[in-house]
């Protein structure tokens, strides 16, 4: 059942959002759900500090305005923010990277909620240790408030081409796997038998434009997030609808050309290649 | 038998695979082009108010409704049961439905994600015992109109709400027999084509 909303959101769009009226732009554009933030990954990386979980009052003000799914981001390890999450009913929780991380070592024991949980991976041994913990949907990192791509691609790529390597794996070969990923071997078996993980897997980290989506979805990810992209561009009302339409159509290039046009100016984005290593985000979680 | 999977978004997979395991040849719906050849049509679970814009910007909520009033045979779950009803309550002010069964469908009825839960349900018509019934954020049926069928509920609060309905080619269920591995509303929908 946690599973399952997983499986209704697929082929959709998730949006950050940081007010009531940025909730609606991203209801009216085809959200399948929202993400209710204090500040987007671009200003948390601008501003510094802590990043912590918001304020309940901003999720409920978004919570009233929205029919659709209402997401929100607890720390890393931080079981006490997930508890205040689950007691305002939100929907999802994402355990996040994005966010300041509370525990070097620990990340929630998912089982203990009834909410489902969302967690980053940067590759399948992360995936796999984070659904051993109980998270019912896994996203790639990716490099949140960039705008650049470029890392999302490679946590996609290194966790789907090790999905497909690990299927031609034998029965002993399967313990190898399980010894060189961190990971439990009942879910590198399960891995290597069906082919996909056990939970939905969706991209994020740097979705700017749709070509982005339609790259990642052709990559393997089943739905996609878009954080800073949108309410830190130019017109983001046009530019959620096109990334809506381009996730849907993304093996389409007439209809992914169609709606990329006159989007106005895209978030203006770091190159990842550029970043000093403490300043990445995608390395927090264990 | 070809049958379409409405593939805008949602759980579209998890209908063609069961689909498939019953013997019918699943094919995925984007555009109005996708429908031709198409004996039957599933409108799987997702976000109803997603699916309405997408099927107004692909062309296809005319093509399917054309495709309807001649009578296609569908099978709606979740938010396919608010898409094919006559009238969306709780909806987004500019969500469309194509009133191919008369019922008046509310969202999110049971409330969120936290209240989303599993039941087993008996369905009229369906030999062998309860279905083991997914409910997530699920609508159901507020008012029935004439010519269609109850074939199963389930209380929503104090009140029995109806949450399987048929009216002559056309199906839905406010849950996900998709999920739970269960395949007889499936094949219900497909020995009346």
């Amino acid at each position: 059942m946690k599973r399952g909303l997983a499986e209704m959101l697929r082929g959709g769009v998730i949006m950050d959002v940081v007010t009531a009226e940025q909730a609606k732009v991203a209801e009216d554009a085809g959200a399948v759900a929202v993400m209710a933030l204090e500040r987007v990954p671009a200003d948390i990386r601008a501003e510094g500090g802590v990043a912590r979980m918001s304020d309940p009052a901003l999720i409920e003000a978004i919570q009233e305005a929205v029919t659709v799914p209402v997401m929100a981001k607890a720390r890393i390890g931080h079981f006490a923010e997930a508890q205040v999450l689950e007691a305002l009913g939100v929907d999802y929780v994402d355990e996040s990277e994005v966010l300041t991380p509370a525990d070097f070592q620990h990340h929630i024991d998912k089982w203990a909620f009834s909410v489902p949980f969302v967690c980053g991976a940067t590759n399948l041994g992360e995936a796999l240790r984070r659904i051993s913990e109980g998270a019912a949907m896994i996203r790639s990192k990716g490099e949140a408030g960039t705008g650049d791509v470029s890392q999302a691609v490679t946590h996609l790529r290194s966790i789907v081409g090790d999905i497909r390597r690990l299927t031609q794996a034998d029965g002993a070969e399967v313990y190898g796997w399980a010894k060189s990923l961190s990971a439990p071997v009942e879910l590198v078996r399960e891995v290597a038998e069906t082919g996909r993980l056990p939970v939905p897997l969706f991209c994020a980290g740097g979705i700017a434009t749709p070509a982005d989506a339609a790259l990642v979805m052709q990559l393997g990810a089943e739905a996609v997030f878009v954080g800073s992209g949108i309410f830190k561009s130019g017109d983001p009302s046009r530019r959620a609808r096109a990334i809506v339409e381009a996730t849907t159509h993304y093996r389409d290039p007439q209809i992914v050309a169609k709606v990329s046009r006159n989007l106005g100016e895209p978030m203006v984005g770091i190159q990842v290649g550029q970043m000093a290593a403490e300043d990445r985000l995608a390395g927090r979680g264990w | 038998m070809k049958v379409g999977v409405l593939a805008l978004q949602g759980d579209v997979t998890e209908h063609a695979t069961v689909l498939a395991g019953l013997g019918a040849h699943p094919v995925e719906v984007r555009d109005p082009a996708d429908l031709a050849g198409v004996d039957a049509l599933v409108l799987p679970g997702g976000e109803s108010t997603t699916m309405s814009l997408l099927l107004e910007s692909s062309g296809l909520h005319s093509a399917v409704a054309a495709r309807l009033d001649e009578g296609m045979p569908a099978f709606g779950t979740c938010a396919g049961m608010i898409l094919l009803g006559s009238e969306v309550l709780d909806g987004r002010r500019d969500q469309r439905c194509f009133g191919a069964i008369d019922v008046s469908v509310r969202r999110n009825a049971f409330g969120r994600q936290l209240q989303s839960f599993e039941a087993d349900l008996d369905v009229a018509g369906l030999e062998g015992g309860p279905m083991r019934a997914v409910f997530i954020r699920a609508p159901v049926v507020e008012r029935v109109g004439e010519g269609v069928e109850v074939l199963a509920s389930t209380a929503v609060g104090e009140v029995e709400r109806p949450v399987v309905c048929r009216s002559g080619p056309v199906l839905v269920a406010a849950f996900h027999p998709e999920l739970a591995g269960d395949p007889r509303l499936h094949q219900l929908f497909l020995s009346k084509l």
